[in-house]
């Protein structure tokens, strides 16, 4: 059984040789940083100073501009990283091991993130910092499930063996994910049900839409950035003895 | 509207400001941290290097 | 793909669908203590525990929110559009709290079957739109609620 063919395998094993990858990752980082600070800087303009007022909730709303994507975030790179995961595990790719444990930290950034606001948000609007609802408890778990990953990793030695343990980790774990997403319609939650994914008509104005989605955006290029750059050290960290980083090294003593 | 009003926030200021000043926090460390671990990782592969030479 | 990858590939597999399920049983069985609160219509069917804390939520009925006596006592009725439930209250009230609101009380009922609220939450919708789309909103459909 052969699924993918030739040029295209050859393509990916060249991108997914550790030396070829860390050069590209390092000459795309300045071009994906300029394209996520052009889109944060008018995401961030568009949401705090050209969107209109909530007609509920006044300005303190503005917090969604930061809320919903990093919610957004924390699930969808908590699911690249269970399939990074599943991917090593299976194929036993080192870069997509590396991949798995560059996201784990990124993703438990961008829980927290969407604690925080949350909580900013919940007290002059729902009165309270936390409640133990569905949705808020769900989500704390998911910032668990990261730090679980991220000491799991850190407490074996051999990192080929930690990425499988994680890895493991990450793919009990995603059941979680879908808990979160429904908690609000499977139970009575003090959160409210969502706005903008769901199938009806959007319960959002588009003149708010448009903010929410391009800092989305930014911050899906934000993550792009920040895994990278993860990566280019856990990459570095467990090739240290081979020919490619030595030649690294070396002319960079010159 | 005033820059003044801009800040006010309808009141929720301290709110708003703080949750996209610690998303800010958060974002900026998150990149800085693993470009100075690899720099000074580098730096001590690189004595490592000259040490055997 | 080789038989030791698909060996592994089936494991996987086998392992998050039956983690899933044992997850999906145990929610089932915790459904009711997963509920953060009781709806009006639990309350009035005897659904509510007597004697201990719950919370009760509901939309707060128009022109019930009352100050009986002086002070900050406030009393109004919840709703969910089928029963209502009468609430008393002694303290601050968070910004959202309005008539037609959708809130969360922690209370106790007492023997009138009036619920007593220690705390006061609000449960905002997840409608967002400028104070004039309301306004035209409001207009068109002048029944329209929020909850």
């Amino acid at each position: 059984m052969k699924f993918i063919p030739d040029p295209v395998g050859k393509f990916f094993h060249r991108m997914a040789s550790p030396p070829h990858f860390y050069a590209l990752a390092g000459q795309m980082i300045p071009w994906l940083t300029g394209i996520f600070l052009v889109l944060l800087g008018y995401g961030l303009f568009a949401g705090l100073y050209l969107a209109p007022t909530d007609y509920q909730q006044g300005d303190s709303y503005r917090i969604i501009y930061i809320h919903v994507p990093s919610a957004w975030m924390s699930l969808f790179i908590y699911i690249v990283m269970a399939l990074a995961g599943a991917i090593g595990l299976i194929w036993r790719i080192k870069l997509a091991e590396i991949m798995a444990i560059s996201s784990a930290s990124v993703g438990a950034s961008f829980t927290f993130i969407a604690l925080v606001t949350g909580s900013l948000w919940g007290k002059p609007m729902w009165g309270t910092w936390w409640v133990w609802d569905a949705r808020l408890t769900s989500e704390l778990i998911l910032l668990f499930l990261y730090l679980g990953v991220m000491g799991l990793y850190n407490a074996i030695d051999d990192k080929r063996t930690a990425s499988k343990a994680v890895a493991i980790l990450a793919l009990v774990g995603v059941v979680n994910i879908p808990i979160i997403h429904y908690s609000v319609e499977w139970w009575n939650t003090l959160h409210q049900g969502p706005t903008v994914t769901k199938m009806d008509k959007p319960s959002i104005h588009i003149s708010m839409l448009i903010p929410l989605l391009t800092m989305a955006v930014a911050f899906k290029f934000y993550y792009v950035i920040a895994v990278l750059q993860r990566a280019r050290l856990e990459l570095l960290h467990r090739e240290r003895t081979s020919a490619w980083v030595k030649k690294l090294v070396m002319e960079q003593n010159k | 509207m005033s820059i003044a009003t801009f800040f006010a926030m309808g009141g929720y200021a301290f709110y708003v400001w703080t949750a996209y000043g610690i998303c800010f926090l958060v974002l900026v460390f998150n990149i800085l941290m693993p470009i100075r671990q690899r720099l000074s990782f580098l730096q001590e592969l690189a004595r490592k290097q000259q040490r055997q030479q | 793909m080789n038989p030791a990858r698909r060996q592994r590939l089936i494991l996987i597999v086998v392992m998050v669908v039956g983690i899933a399920i044992a997850v999906g049983f145990a929610l089932k069985s915790f459904n009711e203590n997963l509920m953060y609160f009781f709806s009006t219509s639990d309350v009035v069917a005897g659904k509510a525990p007597k004697a201990a804390l719950f919370r009760l939520g509901g939309m707060v009925v128009k022109g019930t929110v009352q100050h009986p006596g002086k002070g900050l006592m406030v009393q109004f009725k919840l709703t969910d559009f089928t029963k209502e439930v009468t609430v008393e209250y002694t303290g601050i009230l968070p910004d959202l709290f309005r008539e037609g609101q959708g809130i969360v009380a922690n209370g106790t009922l007492d023997a009138r079957g009036v619920f007593i609220a220690q705390e006061v939450l609000a449960k905002h919708d997840e409608n967002y739109m400028p104070p004039e789309v309301k306004a035209s909103l409001k207009k068109n459909m002048p029944t329209e609620t929020s909850q």
